[in-house]
């Protein structure tokens, strides 16, 4: 079964390219470390899912590109062409000249309407070249004005025109120190309205990937391709084929419907995280030798701690002991040190995955009490390595991973919001003070929910 | 629907860092494009890039094209700025474009226009640079400055349907460019502007360029400004407005400001404040540092801010060229991250939209780093964050101004060049401590990347604060007017006119004092402490 990409607004679409580039590289790699077999099948089910053939041979990724000004698609679809490997189908995108100006009002209540049949149009097509849609994956950054308002309203269509579908949306979360100055206000909006058409939401931060690439990947001058490229990796390091169950015989067909059923078992909870360990650079890579016993260890901490990689993890944190009381709720204002996670998903690749232990993750200390642990972790896996990761593994995780982000950028708004300060911009396109209120609103509940884990 | 166009292989030549032999100054340029003979455009390939080149952008099929914008100079000051933003456009773009084809950049700014066969004046939308035109109203009621203008090197650049002149000029009084003039004219101007709209086929922003103290900038310039609101309410309007100075040797040009200051406030979505004051500074800044022969011979002479270096330009400079040229920059710099391609864009939208919290605070401190360039192309990341620094300290503001010292409502960076993500960051991280922002922005920052720097710069920064540091020059302006209202002063000059009135004075000097007035309140806010308010409880 197949997902469709949509990629919106500057971000998404830079983005959107460096993950099917990771995908196709991966593809091509010679590293799979697995029989000419399973490689084939591998690729088979890659092709499947990403791509539609070409009578030219090249593959043609299954997206859907917007933004309301020229320049990034652009590029996007040239480069991709380039490249020799992959490209974009070049009537498989829509853009405009003049772009949303950061203001996500101008996104959702102008620029979506307007522009909503032709969109949809192009995403029909996508749909209908798939022999079996799993579902859609878009692709947005909160901050602008493009990805962030036009893209909830897309995803609004998204859901009225495909009402059996998955969608997962794929939000980035901004820099704290600003790139945007009223990115919390456009971040408030979106979370608020992709929570009600949207399955799940699957959160990057700009801050944390930062990160990663300066003391992971030692990258000195660190440019947003360099971001965008461990996003890339860390997202396909999850939605490349996996076998989801054990003793399954065929790549799975469905990964978003697995996903979401596994991690969303209601839909008060809808915010992923996701940790992929190792990250490092390609030099050091050929240099280090991994134990999985290592690499769950760390990855479970990580989930415990809310760590945002696998260096300066907090070893103190312990999930708290079987037998004592429950912990009383704490209010999301306190610092919280154990991250009470709903479900979770690790995905395994490369060498001796089944030999794996992951009971470390089947602790029920770990999980809210609503499953019992069985239902409430599962495990993707294959033989075949990604990315040139002998040993890699990944982790979905629905837990209070985002509590704290999301508290601050409520905070951050609402202390704006009380100033009244920008909100004429939003008014001017037919967002009113009501309308932030609902969102907030809508918001204070899900932190509540999540703090109440 | 999709426009369905056929596929457009519009070739962006490679960005090339080396600089153009001196000597193919102003020749060089006329060479690049206007000497270019019927070799037709190659079709732009694929293959390696050469390492460090830009590969050229290919144009999809069906893309839209960008958005343009409009240069309306007004008056004396207004006209000589202006002429300086076009011919230093054209550098501009001539360095990057060197295969001299028509391309979505220069678009933004040009039309291009095939004038062989006489007559014709349609658009000419792609392929080679046949005649650029630039999108330009050109207005002055003395006719001095604009007819050297259409007599000098820039003169294909403008065509006379794109004039309003007259002979008598304003005599500095507001009045008379406002209300006597705007009367007279406004048909013509309409008429005009409505015709260079209609060669563009996005028309996203007006730039207004006029001076604030005497009567034609003043006067006409804000009374364009309100056709603009009235005809084109969708289309942006920044406007870049010299205010005087103390010294200013017109009398009655604090009258004249404060008269325009309403019109700014209200019609305006944007407005550059700039004084001659602080560019006279940077202007002899530049010259002490590079004549001092500590670093004289290693200065690549166009990077200085004030250079006509490799533009048209040929003759000798004039006095306020160097000044005029600083002003340009900021244009361009404003202007580039809409017209080039970059890792986080900028749009002139997007510049609005975050650096106005409130409708009237709608006043930009700019500042331009860096000054020049040494010739050493390789550049340590130690001055690198000197520019950072250099954008906020008073010495590069263009109006007397210290954003260090005062409250920041807004702040946007557009870095153009070879500078990426982590050098923002590493540098806001550090300058933030030492920068008051007000309690409900803390982090109020507004960031662009642009990869292409400008000429002569491996990267340059532009900031533009919204900061209470612009108080002072309106309340000194407040000053000088009340000083001169008091008396009476020359009043009978400006009410002996047609639709003038005492009201319009007594307006003009309360919308000011509201605008200051919301600069105190906000001040105010500076030493107390930010009390948060409190969180919305949710039931459970």
């Amino acid at each position: 079964m197949s997902i469709v990409t949509v990629q919106l607004g500057q971000c998404g679409n830079q983005i959107g390219y460096e993950v099917f580039n990771a995908i196709c590289n991966d593809f091509h790699s010679t590293h799979g470390l697995c029989s000419k077999k399973e490689n084939e099948s591998y690729q088979e089910a890659c092709k499947e899912r990403f791509f539609s053939e070409e009578k030219t041979g090249v593959p043609v990724a299954r997206a859907v590109l917007v933004d309301m000004e020229p320049k990034v698609i652009s590029q996007t679809l040239s480069i991709a062409a380039r490249s020799g490997h992959w490209r974009y189908d070049h009537q498989s995108h829509f853009c405009q000249k003049q772009g949303s100006g950061n203001n996500w009002a101008n996104g959702y209540s102008v620029h979506g309407p307007r522009y909503r049949d032709v969109i949809m149009n192009l995403v029909q097509k996508e749909a209908e070249k798939c022999d079996r849609l799993s579902g859609f994956f878009t692709v947005m950054s909160m901050a602008g004005g493009t990805g962030s308002g036009m893209g909830a309203f897309v995803t609004q269509c998204l859901r009225d025109a495909f009402p059996t579908s998955f969608i997962l949306n794929q939000v980035i979360w901004p820099y704290g120190t600003g790139e945007v100055i009223v990115q919390n206000y456009n971040s408030v909006l979106t979370l608020s309205h992709l929570y009600q058409s949207a399955d799940a939401l699957l959160v990057h931060e700009n801050d944390a990937i930062h990160k990663i690439c300066a003391q992971l990947m030692n990258i000195k001058k660190i440019s947003f391709r360099d971001v965008n490229q461990v996003i890339a990796h860390q997202l396909g390091s999850v939605f490349q084929p996996t076998y989801s169950s054990e003793g399954a015989s065929q790549y799975s067909r469905s990964p978003l419907g697995d996903l979401m059923e596994s991690l969303v078992p209601h839909p008060e909870f809808k915010m992923l995280g996701l940790r992929n360990i190792p990250q490092m650079s390609e030099n050091s890579l050929t240099y280090s030798t991994f134990t999985w016993p290592g690499l769950i260890k760390h990855l479970r901490q990580m989930l415990i701690a809310n760590a945002k990689m696998e260096e300066g993890i907090d070893w103190q944190v312990r999930p708290p002991l079987p037998g004592h009381p429950v912990p009383p709720k704490a209010s999301p204002n306190k610092a919280l040190h154990f991250n009470t996670s709903i479900a979770n998903l690790v995905v395994l690749r490369g060498k001796d995955v089944q030999s794996v232990d992951l009971g470390g993750f089947r602790d029920p200390a770990l999980y809210t009490s609503w499953l019992n642990p069985q239902e409430a972790f599962k495990i993707w896996k294959t033989p075949r390595a990604f990315n040139k990761y002998e040993k890699s593994a990944s982790l979905v995780s629905n837990s209070q991973f985002l509590l704290k982000l999301m508290d601050n950028i409520v905070g951050k708004a609402w202390n704006m919001f009380a100033s009244k300060a920008y909100v004429h911009q939003y008014t001017k396109f037919g967002i009113e003070e009501e309308d932030f209120l609902d969102c907030f609103t809508t918001l204070e509940q899900v932190l509540s929910s999540y703090a109440s884990l | 629907m999709v426009p369905s166009t056929p596929s457009l292989a519009v070739g962006r030549a490679c960005v090339s860092l080396t600089r153009t032999a001196p000597g193919t100054r102003g020749a060089g340029l006329s060479e690049a494009w206007f000497g270019v003979g019927g070799a037709s455009p190659s079709p732009v390939g694929g293959g390696g890039a050469a390492a460090g080149a830009r590969a050229p952008l290919l144009t999809a099929p069906g893309a839209a094209t960008m958005t343009q914008s409009v240069v309306v100079q007004v008056g004396q000051c207004g006209n000589q700025i202006g002429c300086r933003f076009w011919d230093l456009a054209l550098r501009e773009h001539a360095a990057v474009n060197k295969k001299g084809i028509y391309d979505e950049a220069l678009s933004s700014f040009f039309r291009n226009v095939d004038t062989r066969n006489g007559g014709g004046d349609a658009d000419i939308h792609k392929g080679k640079i046949f005649s650029l035109k630039a999108r330009a109203l050109l207005i002055d009621m003395e006719e001095g400055v604009v007819n050297e203008i259409l007599q000098g090197p820039l003169r294909d650049v403008f065509d006379s349907k794109q004039l309003i002149t007259d002979v008598s000029g304003s005599g500095n009084n507001w009045a008379v460019g406002h209300k006597l003039y705007g009367y007279q004219y406004r048909e013509h101007i309409v008429e005009k502007l409505r015709r260079t709209a209609e060669h563009c086929d996005c028309l996203q922003c007006f730039f207004v360029i006029h001076s604030m103290g005497g009567g034609t900038g003043s006067g006409l310039g804000t009374f364009v400004l309100n056709v603009l609101e009235d005809e084109f309410p969708e289309v942006y309007r920044f406007v870049t407005s010299v205010y005087p100075s103390g010294e200013d040797d017109v009398i009655t040009s604090p009258y004249n400001s404060v008269l325009a200051m309403k019109e700014l406030n209200e019609h305006a979505d944007c407005v550059l404040p700039i004084e001659n004051e602080s560019l006279f500074s940077i202007v002899s800044k530049i010259h002490q540092m590079t004549s001092s022969g500590k670093l004289g011979s290693t200065v690549k002479q166009n990077s200085l801010l004030t250079s006509s270096a490799g533009s048209i330009k040929t003759e000798q400079e004039k006095p306020f060229d160097a000044m005029n040229n600083i002003v340009a920059n900021l244009l361009l710099n404003l202007t580039s991250s809409a017209r080039f391609e970059g890792s986080l864009n900028m749009d002139l939208n997007e510049i609005s939209m975050n650096l106005v919290p409130f409708p009237r605070l709608h006043y930009l401190v700019s500042s331009l780093t860096p000054l020049y360039t040494l010739a050493d192309v390789n550049v340590p990341s130690r001055r690198l964050d000197q520019m950072f620094s250099d954008a906020f300290s008073k010495d590069h503001q263009l109006i007397q101004a210290d954003p260090k010292h005062s409250l920041y409502l807004a702040c946007a960076l557009l870095v153009r060049g070879n500078v990426q993500v982590s050098d923002l960051r590493r540098n806001i991280e550090r300058l933030k401590p030492s920068l008051h922002f007000v309690s409900w922005n803390q982090e109020g920052w507004k960031t662009g990347l642009c990869s292409v720097p400008p000429v002569g710069h491996s990267h340059s920064l532009l900031a533009l604060a919204n900061n209470t540091c612009v108080k002072p020059t309106f309340t000194e302006l407040k000053d000088r007017f009340m000083k001169l209202y008091k008396k009476k002063a020359h009043l009978h000059h400006y009410l002996r006119v047609d639709g003038m009135e005492q009201s319009c004075f007594s307006e003009a000097i309360s919308s000011l004092s509201d605008l200051i007035e919301e600069y105190n309140q906000l001040d105010a806010t500076k030493s107390a402490p930010g009390t948060y308010p409190s969180r919305l409880k949710i039931a459970m």
